[in-house]
């Protein structure tokens, strides 16, 4: 914390000034950024060439293009490219939340995991799956799982803004409100897997471990919609968390106006998680390890957004592309990403020096 | 924090004249704290020995504590269900708020539950290993898989947490056991998507519920409690100075690794058992030491006591509330507890400031 304050420019550093616009540009933090971004492509492409009819990559390239013939055109823009796309957009969106509620409440624990979003929104999609009628059968298994699912995570959200409210938001208050309504959700969560037929129980587990399954068009271009949205927000707020990392009154110095400041970073985060488990369910802990991995690759006092973003799309598509390639049998996204994820923090953890902040 | 610095610091008699008011008020305040809720818990253990799905009198009730010649009906059902739950209810409840006082000094995290530091992860896997493989399928098959599994989980968390340059900071710790935790529930995860028998055992034991948990579960914990509860009072004092900084607590001549070890033993034993006599029951652990700081501060040598008791008193009410609002059938203890308490814990967090750990 201290050696952060007292540091105005490292080397590494560049001072760039556009007009009445300036910023540091921190060379590390943009070549991790590259580097997910490009990672992040090829397994999307190579995902696109993976399943029943094998594609080669270079094949692959050409189809996006534009160049490929009826058969590979079918089944790489109607059959895989939506499948990945949700997946890359998920990772995207929870590797962003995540970054936002982990520098809001200072600390590295806090995401939509945490804070009983994502729980909120498998207590929509759990009750639209037990109560709607046996499984996979009709409206509720088709728009009514994700709709409810998106209900539940806005209402969580919107609930977890108003009650820790109080003439503006303390980091501290969020998370312990956050923890509160997690407790409850995951209690209604479990108490409506104990009450469902064997077989609901079932679909709604596969359902709260997140999946890409039979994903389609109609589940991509509304996450990318709201994401075009939500993403330059996201990126507005960066600069001014910059300022809230070292405590509100040191931000108030800065001359920077907390109170909205506070409640557009928890929006907008909210809202990000939200289009994402709408669309995949809420897969597991890529809001809270993406930006702890983010953090230590690049550098800084603090998880980057844009390099969690894109992190977040390479930890997603590469775990879709493991579950359909190496597992003998078909898991979700969700058991995978956990399962990589985790790991590759747990070998961060060990190798790293010791930090003492987030 | 001055106020971390005097609880710890000073030792009664020693104390600078102008802070002695304060601080004589607070340690009064406190003790009363702990009086009354000894007195809360005694009151709910003898509400859930005394309230059923069954009504039966008090003086059925009495007769069968007292008299241990009476065989009716009623008398039986009192001491091989509900006293041996009552015992059950006690013990969790003790365990996982002391144990959750404890997380939370040791990771200095409000989040840090024991959960947090793998236990809970761990004895879900055991038991969904257990279930899987060995078609275990009774609370009291369970208790074995599950302590072996939390004992697993925190070992594992606390390696690899403090195998990084620096040892184990509170940081490294909570995060190597999120991280960890991750890692169990994929495994649970994937047994439990792809075998739905799995699935329908595990999912009444993962709600947390002190149904049909009979004299045998509770003999089995108790032992591991009992060490539990030892370790954790003698390892509150350090924590008061382990609260200023790894450093700072050296420099007072604290030893930091072996009150952390001591500290991590506790409460894996405490949260172990308490999960693998109930299931994983998150919100004790959680919340409860948050609200007792609120009337202690943080001095742990109150707040771990005190989260102990208050822990009971709200697991044993808890479990008679789920008894008698869905009979005659019942509701979990783990969702009466999260269901009650997350609203009354809001308006808390709402009214009070609470200061960080």
């Amino acid at each position: 914390m201290t050696a952060a304050a007292q540091r105005v420019r490292q080397p590494g550093e560049t001072v760039v000034r556009v007009g009445p616009v300036s910023g540091r540009v921190r060379w590390r933090a943009v070549g991790v950024a590259a580097g997910a971004a490009v990672a992040a492509v090829l397994l999307a492409a190579v995902s696109m060439g993976r399943g029943d009819f094998p594609i080669g990559l270079a094949d692959v390239l050409r189809t996006l293009a534009g160049l490929g013939d009826e058969t590979q055109e079918l089944v790489v823009w109607q059959l895989r490219a939506p499948r990945v796309v949700v997946g890359a957009l998920v990772g995207v969106a929870l590797g962003v939340a995540g970054a936002l509620f982990q520098t809001f409440a200072r600390n590295p624990l806090a995401s939509p995991d945490v804070l009983g979003i994502s729980q909120g929104a498998s207590a929509g999609a759990v009750a639209a799956i037990v109560l709607g009628g046996p499984a996979g059968s009709g409206l509720v298994a088709g728009a009514g799982v994700p709709l409810a699912a998106l209900v539940g995570a806005l209402t969580t959200g919107l609930l977890l803004l108003l009650l820790a409210w109080r003439r503006g938001l303390d980091g501290y208050r969020l998370v312990l409100v956050g923890i509160a309504l997690w407790a409850v959700a995951s209690a209604l969560v479990d108490w409506m897997l104990t009450r469902a037929a064997v077989q609901d129980a079932a679909s709604a587990y596969v359902w709260i471990t997140g999946s890409l399954n039979a994903r389609t068009w109609s589940e991509a271009v509304p996450l990318l919609v709201a994401l075009a949205v939500l993403l330059p927000a996201a990126l507005a707020c960066g600069r001014a968390l910059g300022a809230v990392q070292f405590g509100d009154d040191t931000a108030r110095g800065l001359g920077v106006r907390l109170v909205p400041i506070q409640a557009s970073v928890v929006l907008v985060a909210v809202g990000l998680t939200a289009a994402a488990v709408a669309a995949a369910g809420p897969i597991a802990y890529v809001a809270l390890v993406v930006p702890q991995v983010a953090v230590r690759l690049a550098g800084g006092p603090r998880p980057p957004l844009v390099a969690s973003g894109l992190l977040g799309a390479v930890l997603v598509v590469g775990a879709d592309l493991l579950t359909r390639t190496v597992l003998p049998q078909a898991l979700p996204v969700g058991v995978l990403t956990a399962a990589v994820g985790a790991p590759y923090l747990l070998w961060l953890l060990v190798r790293g020096r010791r930090r003492s902040t987030l | 924090m001055s106020a971390t610095t005097d609880a710890a610091v000073r030792r009664p008699g020693t104390a600078a004249p102008a802070a002695a008011g304060r601080g004589l008020l607070r340690r009064r305040r406190a003790r009363l704290l702990l009086l009354l809720l000894l007195v809360l818990v005694a009151a709910a253990a003898a509400l859930s020995v005394a309230v059923g799905s069954r009504g039966i009198g008090p003086g059925a009730v009495w007769q069968a504590l007292t008299d241990p010649g009476a065989r009716t009906e009623e008398t039986v059902i009192i001491r091989e269900l509900r006293v041996p739950r009552t015992a059950v209810g006690l013990m969790a409840g003790l365990s996982l708020g002391v144990a959750g006082a404890l997380a939370q000094g040791h990771t200095r995290n409000p989040l840090g539950d024991p959960g947090l530091l793998g236990v809970t992860a761990g004895a879900s896997l055991g038991v969904v290993l257990a279930i899987h493989l060995l078609g275990v399928g009774t609370p009291a098959g369970y208790v074995w898989f599950a302590f072996a599994g939390a004992l697993v989980g925190t070992v594992l968390v606390f390696t690899l947490g403090s195998a990084g340059r620096g040892g184990a900071s509170p940081v490294t710790l909570a995060l190597a056991g999120a991280a960890l935790s991750a890692l169990f529930y994929a495994l649970v995860r994937a047994v439990l998507v792809s075998d739905t028998d799995s699935l329908d055992a595990f999912r009444f034991w993962v709600v947390g519920s002190l149904a049909g948990r009979g004299p045998d579960v509770a003999w089995q914990v108790a032992p591991f409690v009992a060490a539990g509860l030892v370790l954790a009072l003698l390892n509150a004092p350090a924590l008061d100075l382990l609260g200023l900084g790894d450093d700072v607590a050296r420099g007072l001549g604290q030893r930091v690794w072996p009150a952390r070890l001591v500290g991590l033993g506790a409460v894996t034993l405490l949260c172990g058992a308490a999960t693998a006599a109930c299931g994983p029951i998150a919100f004790v652990g959680l919340v409860v030491p948050h609200v007792v700081r609120a009337f202690t501060g943080p001095a742990h040598r109150w707040l771990v006591p005190g989260s102990g008791l208050l822990g009971a008193a709200l697991l044993l009410l808890a479990d008679v509330v789920g008894r008698v609002v869905a009979r005659p059938g019942e509701l979990q203890v783990g969702i009466v507890l999260a269901l009650l308490g997350a609203p009354f814990f809001i308006a808390l967090i709402r009214r009070r400031r609470l200061a960080a750990t």
